[in-house]
């Protein structure tokens, strides 16, 4: 199956993040295929390679770069969304790239099923 | 409407995409952001449908005043959807009673769906985004 991941909220402060890369990984170990994590309202902030937590906590951002370089998976940040939370280019993790809300739309189309974490 | 990436890609698939409203108008980012995604898609031309559901039937009431809280009030963009071919606007029954509202206090036209009929719409849905 076909899947694309909505993430809603920043790391953190929320579960939500942690439950969706969780899943992410989950969905590739079955075998199945992510078309697409799309990154929305303060869910832009999982890509902000700035983010350093203490060494004994997991590294979200970190984690998901990872993740996308072992399965060359597409992160997309919803510019709109992230230029009012100044999250630019110059902070992106490796593996993230910004572009626009119609990336969420054509996951939404070209996927099975769009899972969304957060609100 | 500018250009959007990704909008040659859906290969003339159209899906049944359902935004859900759940949240008040202010206070938080959501109802705003939902809006923005609304408007998105309407560019891919899906068949797009927005509901209203607990505190989220205030988005759409007369009379918002944001002048105190310095934020823009999304009125004006809700009253322009039917110029995007956005008529499909859905007010859960409960929700709106809940709060002593009716149907006229609304600016757009709604249909007005109690709460079976509103889970019988999420779920004929291929796609449900909201907040």
């Amino acid at each position: 199956m076909r899947f694309g991941i909505l993430v809603n909220e920043g790391p953190f402060n929320h579960q939500a993040s942690d439950s969706a890369y969780k899943f992410t990984e989950a969905v590739l170990r079955k075998g199945h295929e992510v078309y697409r994590v799309f990154f929305y309202y303060d869910g832009v902030n999982n890509a902000n390679k700035l983010s350093e937590p203490p060494s004994d906590d997991r590294h979200i951002v970190k984690r998901w770069s990872e993740l996308a370089k072992a399965h060359n998976l597409d992160l997309v940040v919803c510019v709109a969304a992230a230029l009012r939370r100044g999250m630019k280019d110059e902070l992106l993790a490796e593996g993230f790239r910004i572009s626009g809300l119609g990336q969420l739309i054509e996951a939404g189309i070209q996927s099975d099923r769009l899972v969304m974490f957060g609100d | 409407m500018p250009e959007i990436e990704g909008v040659e890609n859906t290969g003339g698939v159209i899906k049944k995409f359902l935004y859900l409203n759940s949240k008040a108008p202010y206070g938080t980012v959501y109802a705003l952001e939902v809006l923005e995604m609304i408007l998105i898609s309407a560019a891919f031309e899906q068949d797009v449908h927005v509901a209203f559901v607990d505190d989220g039937v205030y988005q759409i009431k007369r009379g918002h005043d944001t002048k105190g809280i310095e934020m823009k009030s999304f009125l004006p963009t809700y009253r322009a959807l039917e110029g995007y071919d956005i008529e499909k606007l859905y007010v859960e029954k409960e929700s709106m009673e809940e709060r002593g509202l009716r149907a006229e206090d609304f600016i757009v036209p709604v249909t007005v769906t109690n709460r079976l009929a509103m889970s019988h719409l999420i779920a004929s849905m291929d796609v449900v985004l909201g907040g």
